[in-house]
């Protein structure tokens, strides 16, 4: 093995000092230890983005598997002389499992693979999810694939304009307020729609994201064109002992979370009754009340007392389409379209409903247009229609303030077609 | 409920194939370029999640009952069944080796029966179900230090606190971003430090880094964004753009017509090119995504935004956008002390007015953006007023304002 080349790194090494864990200690010690060029070409790169503020990777580079059109993302340094140990230096995303638990032995393995094959740093995990493998060469893609699928049983995540892998919160794995199984839904859809996600056929990319409550942890809300958000349709269960165990300050609000300052006594009234966004609870001293058919599910008085208040047991889910980040009409947040769905496998209504955006978005959309830029170009109310759903009002906020409704030929009796002489018979000009 | 996807969840295994020694050299063994269909498996997915499921997981899926922070970054949860576990939250900062992932690994193997969990900001989760082991690892994660003297696993992350910033790869890995991440980040959290282990804040603060306004993660909802912004045209490199963009695509790809077709003559030759009107330029960069003959990072132009006030959370008000309110911070690596100033001046102005579960976008809404710009001490410039589409829905159409410094009486 060749001389490992160092490089001044001054205001890069500035970084290691602080109690935060610095990547730069990190990527130096395993440089060192495993004798990688890459290690520190890539912080020297770095050290010269510092220098002119600017970045210094290439503009794309098309690379990938056979058969696939994502999950690899080619990635060239302008600095070839200088770095030549990260001149190619692409990304590959392999799709997580669910939520994020793993065992020991398949990280170990997937760290020799990367030992092996790449750079040896990783993001743990990508934005969307994925495990993000960070940097390799052209030659070594398809012995990283072969790896993958034969040593780990493991496939790519998704990028470009196709499905991108989808995720999940820890759901009901770990947390009484899930009311979907979102690891299954999760894995089920990634199952279902693999060509989609490797395959790219789309105007742009489609993301779907599921949590459990609508706490949202995985932001389904701001992030995916698709949100399947848990929910309830019956009532809040409350045992009125431990109601009355956090008004006694037996029981530390909202699980403990505001522990390290004084805020003096809990107070039920203050802090859950006049907070609940539509009033529908009251306490009445000895127990807590509450008029479920005008609770809109906020989750504030379940996260505030949740030793007394738990979701419903009839639950399922809502689903919301449309959200996106700014480029390029601005940013989106998803719009509800389903109020509530039970969410049990097969899931054949979901997909049939997926399937449905799908086929318009694909026919009508624009190269590089994403559903919710779709939905706000044909309207809200056509889309509904085209996708093959009932117009009601738990899909706006407020009505319109406008009078322009396109009102169709059919909807008026007598048509359109009309006769200016007979108008003129009535009114002269 | 679904029993069903219940006993799927017991019966599952942890795959053999991860007990296999790995074999390096049998990727090249397998592929033949000539044939590369051959020995191809393709689209088998992730692998099932129940078999990453520490037991007690396991056992107790849809069976929670409650549960409760017992310290920074330890909850304790509790199921139906009296079955306890506490999850130990670390921040980590995303860009990690396969050498950290292995210490991840030992600490799992030694505390947690070989099973770790990430979430969805990075940090990351070891499930212990006694106290004496918890007790043991709290020890064991707080002694494990960098060279440099940075925690390798800061535990904290629940509750009111700063939890760890979700943020992109700027200068470390990517190709159009206007800053870094990782420096950045790192710069914030050493100075947000005793808010990620600790309780003090009115309410937990999310915040969120991207590069550029692509926002490869949910920034755009962030109690404290930070993105990367720039601040020039893009350059036009007319002696290259015809051979390496799609023409119609690149005036496609600008939300506001400022991209037009041009021939240009170079060295007697004609060349195929664009112009761009710089006055319509809103700097979004979708012309360079779409052309690499457009650049637009400067070291001069980029810098920071600040946008703040956003939330995805339902809980008491619907989720919502954050809002600019610093146009621009020049770069300053290697520790940006201006933005690092910035937030922390926010994130403390917040946490001394706020009441008690209040965001920091429904403080902001509550006391008036006018309060939130003189508290703060932030200048207010014309730059946080909206003129792209939809800017009439922030315009302020009622009585209904305060008189701050921003109103000269005369």
């Amino acid at each position: 093995m060749s001389e490992i080349k160092k490089h001044d790194t001054q205001m890069v090494s500035e970084l290691k000092s602080g109690p935060w864990p610095s990547f730069v200690d990190d990527i130096e010690q395993y440089g060192e230890k495993h004798k990688k060029q890459a290690c520190f070409d890539l912080l020297g790169q770095l050290e010269l983005s510092y220098k002119h503020k600017e970045t210094h990777w290439k503009h794309g580079g098309i690379v990938g598997v056979f058969g696939y059109g994502g999950g690899v993302i080619g990635r060239y340094s302008d600095q070839q002389e200088k770095f030549p140990a990260i001149w190619a230096f692409h990304t590959i995303r392999v799709n997580q499992p669910a939520s994020k638990f793993y065992h020991t032995s398949a990280l170990r393995k997937l760290c020799e693979l990367w030992d092996n094959r790449g750079s040896g740093m990783t993001n743990f995990h990508g934005s969307t999810g994925d495990m993000v493998l960070l940097g390799t060469t052209t030659e070594q893609l398809e012995p990283v694939f072969f790896d993958l699928t034969h040593q780990m049983n493991m496939d790519l995540g998704g990028s470009g304009s196709n499905l991108r892998t989808p995720s999940c919160c820890i759901g009901k794995a770990r947390c009484e307020w899930s009311c979907i199984d979102t690891q299954e839904l999760c894995y089920d859809l990634t199952m279902t729609y693999q060509d989609e996600l490797h395959r790219p056929a789309f105007p742009y990319k489609f993301k779907f994201k599921i949590s459990g409550c609508p706490n949202d942890c995985v932001a389904a809300i701001a992030r995916a064109d698709f949100s399947i958000i848990g929910t309830w349709i019956d009532d809040i269960r409350i045992d009125q002992e431990a109601v009355k165990a956090y008004v006694g300050g037996e029981l530390k609000p909202n699980a403990g979370a505001h522990s390290d300052r004084d805020w003096g006594p809990f107070d039920i009234q203050k802090e859950v009754i006049d907070l609940c966004p539509t009033q529908c609870m009251y306490w009445d001293g000895e127990k807590l009340h509450i008029n479920n058919k005008e609770c809109n599910r906020c989750m504030h008085c379940i996260n505030v007392m949740p030793e007394a208040l738990r979701p419903g047991t009839d639950t399922g889910a809502t689903i919301l389409m449309g959200a996106k980040a700014p480029i390029l009409e601005g940013a989106q947040l998803s719009t509800v379209m389903i109020p509530f769905i039970r969410l049990e496998p097969p899931y054949d209504e979901l997909k049939e409903i997926i399937e449905n955006v799908w086929m318009f978005w694909m026919e009508e959309g624009k190269n590089r247009e994403r559903l919710g830029e779709l939905m706000q170009r044909v309207g809200l109310a056509n889309f509904v229609e085209i996708v093959k759903l009932k117009h009601i009002p738990q899909m706006i906020r407020e009505p319109r303030s406008n009078p322009y409704v396109f009102w169709k030929e059919e909807e008026v009796p007598g048509g359109w077609k009309r006769d200016i002489k007979e108008f003129r018979e009535r009114h002269p000009a | 409920m679904s029993d069903q996807i219940y006993q799927k969840i017991q019966e599952a295994q942890l795959d053999e194939i991860f007990s296999k020694p790995y074999d390096p050299e049998l990727g090249e063994k397998l592929y033949n370029p000539q044939k590369p269909m051959e020995n191809r498996i393709t689209d088998i997915g992730p692998p099932y999640y129940a078999q990453f499921f520490p037991p007690v997981i396991k056992k107790n899926y849809g069976k929670w009952k409650s549960h409760e922070i017992v310290q920074p970054g330890v909850i304790k949860y509790t199921s139906e069944t009296g079955d306890v576990v506490y999850a130990v939250r670390c921040g980590t900062p995303r860009l990690i080796t396969t050498d950290y992932i292995r210490e991840v690994c030992e600490i799992a193997d030694k505390y947690c029966e070989g099973y770790v969990r990430w979430t969805t900001r990075n940090n990351i989760e070891f499930h212990v179900t006694d106290e004496e082991t918890l007790r043991n690892l709290l020890e064991d994660l707080k002694n494990r230090k960098h060279p440099g003297g940075s925690y390798k696993f800061p535990v904290g992350g629940t509750g009111a606190s700063v939890t760890n910033i979700v943020h992109t790869q700027g200068w470390v890995h990517c190709h159009t971003p206007a800053i870094d991440a990782s420096g950045v980040v790192k710069a914030v959290m050493d100075d947000l430090f005793e808010y990620f282990g600790s309780h003090k804040l009115p309410a937990q603060v999310r915040v969120a880094l991207a590069c550029c306004l692509n926002m490869c993660g949910a920034v755009h909802c962030s109690d404290i964004a930070i993105l990367g912004i720039h601040r020039k045209p893009p350059l036009v490199e007319d002696d290259r753009l015809e051979y390496v963009c799609e023409i119609p695509l690149v005036v496609a790809a600008c939300p506001l017509g400022a991209i037009k077709p041009a021939t240009v003559e170079i060295d007697g030759k004609k060349k195929k090119t664009v112009r761009v009107n710089e006055q319509r330029c809103m700097f979004c960069g979708n012309c360079y995504t779409m052309c690499p003959a457009m650049p637009l990072a400067d070291g001069e132009g980029d810098g920071i935004a600040i946008l703040v006030g956003g939330k995805i959370s339902n809980r008491v008000s619907p989720p919502k956008f954050s809002k600019l309110v610093i146009p621009y911070i020049p770069n300053e690596p290697p520790r940006w002390p201006t933005t690092v100033k910035w937030v922390r001046k926010i994130l403390e102005t917040y946490a001394q007015h706020a009441r008690k579960y209040e965001r920091l976008g429904e403080w902001a809404e509550r006391i008036g953006w006018e309060r939130f710009f003189e508290l703060c001490e932030i200048p207010f410039t014309e730059k946080t007023m909206d003129d792209y589409r939809l800017a009439y829905d922030t315009y302020r159409t009622s009585m209904h304002f305060k008189f701050t410094s921003h109103v000269e009486i005369k």
